[in-house]
């Protein structure tokens, strides 16, 4: 069968004589840096079914968990820097590891960005029955008092959960090391802490709330993208356009380690390049609850190492490096 | 109530389908291996065969049941390798040891194994009974317990477990004090600074809880097993066919029943699961039992009361899953993520809008708890029959499992230094006549704990009052306090009773 699919595809290639990809990437492999169910094994399986058809049948995914994708950067800066078969799964949280040195020595100059899967955005949300039926009413309180509101998400301080109340906070100038913020394990029991009304504000993800939407137990107050989100999302403010200078969209994407040739990284951006146009793409980003962000190449690394460059300036100003 | 039973015998209609019916077997069955298996268990049985049900093409109420079941099926074979090899299956197994092994190793393996099924299944159907009536109204309070009631929760299960002191309270506390500050091991939740990790990025995350499973638990007793074998002094058991008889479960009756209340409720609360519901229902029973000294040594309460609460908690994590979108261990958390990848949306709006999903799925449970028993009842001989399998033999192959269980979930060769680590400081502990459940204790309360009090105090800015300032966590502190003065205070009694009934007794 895969020597038929095989075949076919050299003998379509060259009656068109399109290059062809696929055949030439022995075993692809797709390296989620955490263990199964979580955001980057979503990732990988976006590139693992998104990708079938560029790659002439489904690529491996496999899981290297281990200090939130330090352990992955390692091994792709230690023995497998050269590796022409493999991606590696990464997020912005990764980008934010690399700007405030959680990976240590390893920064966003040693692996190659090589193309996005999507995007989602921050957001910040209440329960249906808060005080703060908008982002003003809620930014009016804290500006008098940074600590009178409890926050909470579901990250530490100084991950990109806590950043994304950080960033809010630094758009009014006020210092972020002053807020309440409730750490919680996870998005979900965050929820339930907004819910239980332990916390008052949760600072969490719009994909995450397309399946509470419509339930009327929660309210989002902004969303912390750069521009109105298309349905279900259209009615909702960002908090740009209400004057707060915070945007936090949340990339998904694959990197390659630092020393794979030119040719195999461009055959690379191939691939994604060709998966992008199709409707299958599209339904499978949408279906994964990401929106659409379809850049590759050099553009797209230029586009992550600006992104690290500029995380690493809100981490200094909000006092995570010095 | 009548949405409720025209609910039900929908779902039962879906349940019942052949197709459906074959996968809630297949899964049952696929999850009792899975949960017997040391290492894998529910959460990683679910994540791993998440793909595959997807990648089948199944309709998503039959995807869903074939998790669930492998879910419910792994809580279940969780204590075959606790009752047999001292080997916690999975997490919530840990309490199953302490009276399980031992009683296999005093010939009643088949009794345990019995025992324990049915437990199990009293447990588990408890709680699918309890989640049809009661679901919404439950999930509803249970999400009401904030971080300064967890604290509390933690300390009446620290109450509870004082129980377990042992012969040696120094030891119990510095076992304690050692899951303690293995639970440290990682980056700090609230400063987001790394804590004990040496410049190791293996360990940034923290240790996971199933490597010092495996390896203070599993790795230490091959160890141990290895060393008596090594001096001869290592005893075959018999084959025996024990099974357990209606006298026996007279006996146990109304410590399964409490076993699964206690389950249930822990495991309605997100961020509780089968391991602490199972500790706190065997540190009850152990609390409010009359003559406790055979606890430890092969008392079928001791086996009961874990094993019907960690069953009963797999149903209790589905409640605020289903009925708000909020998974209440990790296993559910899969499951709600299963759910959002056939475009199911879980929560209230789920049983108006996918009723064949949400029902059929509750339906399944219920057949799903039958099925285990099923399965599981003619298969304690088989199990049992392992126990005979010559020393030389089994223990490579536990080690074998272990590892392949280990590397299979994590994926990281970092983890399997990690587990033969701490199996040589397991057994040195064993050596140096340390209990090892306090251990793992320590680390799964001892982690809650500090996350929950530092949430807490970020909510209140520091003001410790928090602490006490809701009616769950009074409740609590005072329902620690009577747990551990009324068995004293009754043990007082009964002495001072004894003593004026023989008051000329020659000394």
């Amino acid at each position: 069968m895969r020597l038929l699919n095989i075949a076919s595809a050299l003998l379509l290639a060259g009656v068109v004589s399109a290059p062809a990809l696929a055949q030439e990437i022995d075993r692809p492999e797709c390296v989620a840096p955490a263990k199964p169910g979580g955001g980057f094994d979503l990732t990988c399986r976006i590139a693992q079914q998104g990708l079938e058809k560029q790659l002439n049948g489904p690529m491996e995914v496999t899981f290297m968990p281990g200090g939130i994708g330090a352990v992955a950067i390692n091994l792709f800066n230690t023995t497998r820097t050269d590796d022409p078969n493999a991606i590696v799964a990464f997020s912005s949280g990764s980008l934010l590891n690399m700007a405030t040195g959680k990976y240590g020595q390893w920064g966003a100059n040693d692996v190659r960005f090589l193309a996005t899967a999507g995007t989602d955005y921050g957001a910040v949300i209440v329960r249906d029955d808060s005080p703060y039926k908008t982002l003003d009413d809620l930014m009016k309180v804290v500006e008098k008092d940074p600590g009178s509101v409890v926050m909470g998400a579901g990250g530490s301080v100084g991950s990109q959960d806590w950043m994304k109340a950080a960033i809010l906070l630094k758009s009014k100038e006020l210092d972020p090391r002053k807020m309440r913020y409730v750490a919680f394990d996870g998005g979900g029991e965050a929820i339930a802490g907004l819910l239980g009304g332990s916390i008052q504000v949760y600072l969490g993800d719009v994909g995450e709330m397309v399946s509470h939407l419509g339930t009327g137990e929660m309210r989002i107050l902004a969303t912390l993208s750069g521009e109105r989100l298309p349905e279900p999302f259209a009615d909702i403010p960002t908090a740009k356009e209400l004057g707060y200078d915070a945007e936090w969209p949340i990339v998904r994407g694959y990197y390659m380690g630092k020393d794979v040739p030119d040719e195999a990284y461009n055959k690379w951006v191939d691939v994604f390049k060709a998966a992008y146009g199709t409707d299958e793409w599209a339904k499978l980003v949408k279906d994964k609850g990401l929106l659409p962000m379809d850049l590759s190449g050099k553009e797209m690394d230029a586009d992550m190492k600006k992104r690290v460059e500029r995380m690493t300036g809100i981490a200094k100003d909000a006092g995570l490096i010095q | 109530m009548d949405a409720v039973f025209s609910g039900l015998a929908s779902g039962f209609a879906v349940a019942l389908d052949p197709f459906n019916l074959f996968l809630v077997l297949a899964g049952c069955f696929a999850g009792t291996l899975i949960g017997a298996l040391p290492g894998i268990g529910p959460i990683n049985g679910v994540a791993i065969l998440l793909p595959i049900a997807y990648g089948l093409g199944f309709k998503p109420e039959s995807a869903i049941i074939l998790l669930a079941g492998i879910y419910y099926g792994a809580e279940y074979g969780g204590r075959i390798s606790s009752i047999l090899l001292n080997v916690p299956g999975d997490a919530g197994a840990v309490m199953t040891t302490l009276d399980g092994n031992p009683m296999a190793r005093n010939g009643e393996a088949g009794k345990a194994l019995s025992l324990s099924a049915v437990a199990s299944f009293i447990g588990g159907t408890f709680s699918v009974i309890l989640m049809s009536f009661f679901g919404p109204a439950l999930a509803s309070y249970a999400i009401t317990f904030s971080p300064s009631d967890y604290v509390a929760l933690m300390v009446f299960a620290f109450a509870s477990l004082a129980s377990l002191v042992g012969s040696n309270p120094v030891k119990t506390l510095l076992a304690a004090v050692i899951g303690l500050m293995l639970a440290s091991i990682g980056i700090d939740a609230n400063t987001g600074v790394a804590r004990f990790t040496f410049g190791i990025p293996d360990i940034l995350a923290g240790i996971d809880f199933l490597v010092v499973v495996i390896g203070l638990f599993g790795m230490a007793e091959l160890i141990h097993l290895v060393e008596q074998q090594a001096a001869g002094t290592l005893k075959t058991l018999k084959i025996d066919k024990s099974f357990v008889t209606m006298k026996d479960l007279a006996f146990v009756k109304w410590t399964i029943l409490r076993g699964s209340i206690i389950g249930f409720f822990i495991g309605i609360l997100p961020g509780t699961g089968a391991s602490v519901a199972s500790a706190v229902a065997y540190g009850t029973e152990k609390r409010a039992a009359r003559d406790a000294s055979r606890f430890g040594e092969g008392d079928m309460r001791g086996l009961a009361a874990p094993e019907a609460a960690n069953n009963a908690s797999a149903g209790g994590a589905m409640v605020p899953m289903l009925t708000l979108g909020i998974p209440g261990s990790g296993t559910t958390a899969i499951l709600l993520g299963a759910l959002l990848l056939f475009n199911v949306t879980p929560g209230p709006l789920m049983f108006s809008q996918r009723p064949e999903i949400a029902w059929g799925l509750i339906a399944s449970m219920y057949i799903g708890n039958i099925a285990l028993l099923i399965i599981n009842l003619p298969l304690v001989g088989l199990f049992a029959r392992m126990l005979t399998i010559p020393q030389q033999f089994l223990t490579p192959l536990i080690a074998v499992l272990a590892f392949v269980g280990v590397y299979s979930v994590v994926s990281n060769p970092h983890d399997l230094y990690m587990i033969t680590a701490l199996g040589v400081f397991g057994w040195f502990l064993r050596k140096l006549q340390f209990s090892l459940a306090p251990v793992i204790l320590g680390f799964v309360l001892g982690g809650l704990f500090e996350d929950n009090l530092r949430r807490a105090l970020s909510i209140s800015a520091g003001d410790w009052t928090i602490l006490v300032s809701s009616f769950n966590s009074i409740a609590l502190y005072l329902m620690a306090f009577l747990v551990v003065v009324v068995p004293i205070a009754l043990s007082r009694r009964r002495r001072r009773l004894d003593e004026a009934e023989s008051p000329k007794a020659p000394a």
